[in-house]
């Protein structure tokens, strides 16, 4: 028996168009948009201004607060403006314009491609400079990496878990990662490890990906402390809670941490970035992004600089189909639709979808015939027929005693509902309204 | 690009599913306990069918149009499986006015009156059928012979009601005349209303759901375990006077009830542990029925009573919430 | 047959008897004293509960005006000054006037005038639409036109204008409860001072977008420049963050900043016409 999470779950088709893409380098664009707030907590403050000349690394906007990140210019050029622009949060947010003009680095970044397996520096060292190197979780959440390896006073970790899952339908990038650059995967493990003081890593990943489990397992037997596991395809088993469930058993108490189980959970991607950032010096300012749907010619998965507008990535595929009806940031599970190509690759892109228009609009919603599937998928073990219910009428304080707040938005409900009811569109504002009132009644 | 683009919530991918699949799914497992009613019943069988089935997509029709005044749903197939089992639950030679008046009652009180699909509380053919056992109680428990077994006269009495008898009269089991054989009762050659003589037809629609997921197995299991067990229990104390544990789960409706009725999504809880208390309420409720209640079958009653106990079944019984235990 | 009858009659009798002794008992037991102002508050009262005096509906108000030692800070919107005078009398309080209210919503961007450049699909209600983006139209700050301000009315004094884009506030059903702006997702409604024949001068949009965004967006955005604030002789208009605001309570209804504004995002309305072309509205072709 496979291991997976305990709770719920569905299966989607895979539609894996582009596991056997190799990661190619997308070519420079002409400018780039870069957004100061590319993860959660507070948006950097831009240090830049009109005209300024930037390189390749260089600090843009800086962390504005200990839940926030360093922006590094990911182009060496001219800043252009500093606006506000859409990104896939659907709203203009403030931003950095960068017209590019070769690419010259800053120095004391390493651009070779040589292995480099001594770890001898400072845990606390590390820490430090994923800080400085603005690395935030790349598996979609973008929460600061380096508030994450400090756990809360009293609380220890002793185990890292890593997440090669990839569960979303249509995303290669952490899957082509682990194939293309393992050793540096496995060095970043080993520095997180011991950043956090602990002594055993363990990597999970869903068996439809035979070749990253035994290039990972081959490898990972050189390094102390780094095991594989291999996990049963069931979505969202990317999830935090649902990965930690499945490799250690454990549950994640609800409204708890991770680290109120013993474990600290962290993408494949996020490991190969702290590998760069310390090992190479180079900050968080590209990062690999799929590029797939149906309709398009040739899917691709590219190692793209952040910023870079959407349209260059479609075009990089073969351009837009003719038929294409919606745009999606990020996975079809959980991914935000876009409305315009301008929005920037950042640093939680992992893929952009594009969906033809047969698949883009959603089926005629029925009445509910309580079939119950919902709950049975529900990997929370909610009951997200109620919670609809519950935020359609506005009966909030009654969603909040059903757990509303334990929704982890995967979407398996909406997904698997026979009457394609939008169930999770109403969680969501429910969910967004009893925060709000637990937040207001803490003050 | 000749449209703008479409901007909508995550999830963007829907399963295949849909809700008229799974109804055609229901039908199509009902057709082999379908196809043994026309072949015990002959030509009655597929007259009180098509009645049936006709007259509930009809009465839904004339309904929504003209009282409720909204679109139509006779498509989405859940009036015809009403149809389907409503013509499932009587006896073939019923008359075709009776049969009209149980669907009314199926569509119209069963289902309609609450607001339609997935509002209503109480399975509509059940509606329909207790409708008709108390308004026509003669009709509804007279059933013709069939064709395949050689016994003369109109008609004969099941089963259950020849051991309803002999509990009254206090004749032993062993002395009951015309019981039939068990293995005649698993086959189907029996007396029965129309759906509910096979039990092994129906048993095979039944894992053929469950492998469609469908249903799921707690409802089904539940019920037969609770009647067997309790049944299985009086046996053993005295089985002079209680039948063989084998006979109340082989006869009557509750393989047709078990299987098919209360298993219905809309009126049946949604967490597997509410299942299972439903369950095990009909299981109760039909025995008691059929040891000690005036009529000689109880699966219709009993499911009815428990669906009137879902709503309350899904207020307390709350799926396993994870990370929820301290 | 007939002792039948009397036994009947006798039994229930009795029964009754018993039960409303019972009942007197309980009740004077577990009797509840409460001003009777409260009563004769609430009987003057609306009735609405609509909560728009910012209490849980109209009991809950009298309460509260019965305990209050003046009633400035209390106002029953739905009343207005008749209703609170009678409160006031009852009471023996002084009558504090206040000037009744309108809702207005401020955005006139329906669909002619600010084209739609995404479709939206999934639950059309402003509150979710506006928590996936910021709408079909590039403006961010204009009305979604999905009516969680007409389903908030109690009053129906929201038209929903299906299809145009934006509803429509009917002044003379509007109470000024302030439940549609609550409701709106994207702030645009206002109350304002009710002026007579429900006259109005408003800056119709919330666009704080710089100048050339907001006028890209939308043909009547305000895009900040400042004539119409030159223009005001009461200092009734200011300007914030790209956007103009006219202030009701110093308005007089001139006139003079309407014909200014180069993009017509001033409105007025219920005036006598003059040479200005009336705005025409066009239906929108049906989403797809």
């Amino acid at each position: 028996m496979l291991k997976t999470f305990k709770l719920g779950g569905v299966h989607p088709p895979e539609n894996k168009l582009s596991k056997d893409k190799t990661i190619e380098v997308l070519p420079l664009p002409k400018t780039v948009f870069i957004p100061v707030a590319q993860h959660i907590g507070a948006p950097s403050t831009p240090l830049v201004k009109r005209g300024d000349e930037v390189k390749v690394g260089q600090i843009i906007a800086k962390s504005s607060s200990f839940v926030s990140t360093n922006i590094h210019s990911s182009v060496s050029g001219k800043v252009k403006k500093v606006d506000f622009s859409a990104d896939s949060s659907g709203y203009p947010k403030q931003g950095i314009f960068i017209d590019v003009k070769g690419d010259e680095w800053v120095e004391g970044i390493d651009r070779s491609k040589d292995l480099d397996k001594d770890i001898s520096i400072e845990g606390s060292d590390i820490i430090r400079k994923i800080q400085d190197a603005g690395i935030v979780g790349l598996g979609g959440a973008t929460f600061p990496t380096h508030v994450k390896l400090v756990p809360p006073k009293g609380m220890k970790a002793d185990v890292l878990l890593i997440n090669g899952v990839e569960c979303e339908p249509y995303l290669t990038s952490d899957h082509r990662l682990m194939l293309e650059k393992p050793d540096e995967i496995l060095v970043g493990i080993q520095l997180l490890m011991k950043a956090m003081n602990v002594d055993k890593a363990v990597i999970g990943i869903e068996n439809n990906k035979p070749d990253a489990i035994i290039l990972l397992n081959k490898k990972c037997k050189s390094y102390n402390g780094i095991s594989v596991q291999s996990l049963k395809v069931q979505y969202p088993q990317g999830g935090e809670k649902q990965l930690i469930n499945a490799v250690t058993g454990k549950e994640v108490p609800s409204g708890g941490l991770p680290i109120a189980v013993g474990a600290v959970v962290s993408n494949v991607g996020t490991a190969f970035a702290v590998y760069e950032a310390i090992q190479k010096n180079k900050p968080l300012i590209e990062r690999v992004v799929t590029i797939t749907g149906k309709g398009v010619e040739k899917p691709s998965n590219f190692m793209v600089r952040v910023g870079t507008a959407t349209s260059e990535l479609v075009e990089a595929a073969g351009g837009l189909p003719e038929n294409t009806g919606k745009i999606i940031s990020g996975g079809p599970m959980m991914g935000r639709a876009i409305r315009t190509m301008d929005v920037p690759v950042t640093k939680g892109t992992s893929g952009i979808l594009l969906m033809k228009e047969e698949e883009a609009n959603r089926k005629e919603v029925k009445a509910c015939i309580r079939c119950s599937r919902c709950t049975t998928v529900c990997p929370m073990g909610l009951e997200p027929f109620l919670l609809m219910t519950l935020g359609e009428k506005q009966i909030f304080d009654r969603a909040e005693g059903e757990k509303i707040m334990d929704c982890i938005e995967c979407g398996s409900c909406s997904y698997t509902c026979p009457s394609n009811r939008p169930l999770l569109d109403y969680i969501r504002f429910g969910k967004g309204k009893v925060g709000a009132i637990m937040r207001s009644r803490k003050k | 690009m000749s449209n703008l683009l479409t901007v909508s919530p995550s999830p963007h991918v829907h399963s295949s599913d849909s809700t008229q699949k799974i109804m055609y799914r229901v039908v199509f497992a009902m057709i082999p306990a379908m196809a043994w009613g026309i072949y015990m019943f002959g030509f009655d069988a597929i007259r009180v069918g098509l009645i049936s089935i006709i007259s509930c997509l009809a009465f839904e029709y004339l309904i929504q149009k003209y009282l409720m005044k909204v679109k139509p749903s006779i498509t989405d197939g859940s009036a015809l499986i009403t149809g389907v089992l409503l013509a499932f639950n009587v006896p073939s030679n019923l008359p075709w006015w009776i049969i009209i008046i149980g669907a009314i009652a199926a569509m119209g009180i069963g289902k309609l009156s609450f607001g339609g699909l997935g509002a209503n509380i109480f399975n509509p053919a059940i509606v329909g059928r207790v409708f008709l056992l108390i308004s026509f109680p003669a009709q509804m428990t007279t059933w013709p012979a069939t064709n395949a077994m050689a016994v003369d006269g109109v008609s004969a009495a099941t089963p259950l009601a020849l051991i309803k008898e002999g509990i009254k009269n206090g004749t032993p089991v062993s002395q009951i005349e015309g019981l039939p054989q068990l293995s005649d009762m698993a086959i189907g050659f029996n007396h029965g209303s129309l759906g509910e003589i096979s039990a092994i037809l129906l048993i095979l629609g039944g894992l053929y759901m469950l492998w469609k997921k469908v249903i799921t197995w707690q409802i089904p299991a539940s019920i037969i375990l609770t009647v067997a067990l309790v049944s299985g229990i009086f046996w053993l104390i005295d089985s002079e006077i209680y039948v063989n544990p084998l006979y109340h789960i082989l006869t009557g409706g509750l393989m047709l009830g078990a299987i098919f009725m209360a298993t219905d999504m809309v009126t049946s809880p949604m967490t597997g542990k509410g299942q299972i208390i439903f369950g095990v309420g009909i299981g109760l409720i039909t025995i008691s029925i059929r040891m000690f209640g005036a009529y000689p079958e109880g699966i219709s009653f009993a499911i009815l009573i428990m669906n009137a106990f879902v709503p309350l079944i899904n207020m307390y019984i709350k799926p396993k919430r994870f990370g929820g235990q301290k | 047959m007939s002792i039948t009858v009397v036994y009947t009659i006798v039994t229930l009798a009795v029964i009754g008897a018993a039960a409303a002794v019972i009942l007197y008992f309980v009740a004077q037991k577990f009797k509840v004293v409460e001003d009777p102002r409260i009563d004769e508050v609430d009987e003057a009262l609306p009735g609405a509960n609509c909560g728009g005096c910012g209490y849980a509906g109209c009991r809950a108000f009298a309460e509260a005006c019965v305990k209050a030692s003046e009633l400035g800070s209390l106002n029953c919107p739905v009343g207005g000054n008749d209703t609170m005078g009678e409160v006031a009398s009852l009471l023996g309080l002084e009558a504090v006037k206040k000037d009744p209210r309108v809702a207005y919503i401020r955005c006139n961007g329906t669909c002619d005038h600010r084209p739609k450049t995404s479709s939206f699909d999934g639950v059309t209600t402003c509150s979710i639409v506006s928590s996936v983006y910021s709408g079909e139209s590039d403006c961010q700050f204009g009305c979604l036109g999905y009516g969680d301000c007409y389903d908030a009315c109690e009053f129906d004094a929201i038209d929903l204008r299906e299809g145009m884009g934006v509803p429509l506030i009917l002044d003379d059903k509007c109470v000024a409860c302030g439940a549609c702006v609550d409701a709106c997702p994207k702030s645009l409604i206002e109350m304002r001072k009710k002026m007579p024949k429900n006259r109005k001068i408003v800056v119709s949009c919330r666009n704080q977008d710089k100048g050339g965004v907001a006028r890209k967006a939308c043909k009547v955005a305000c895009i900040g420049c400042g004539k119409c604030e030159k223009e005001c002789k009461f200092d009734a208009i200011t300007i914030k963050n790209n956007l103009a605001f006219i202030d009701s309570d110093k308005c007089k209804l001139c006139r003079k900043c309407v014909p200014v504004c180069p993009t017509n995002a001033i409105t007025e309305l219920n005036f006598p016409p003059r040479k200005v072309k009336p705005v025409v509205i066009k239906e929108c072709e049906p989403a797809k």
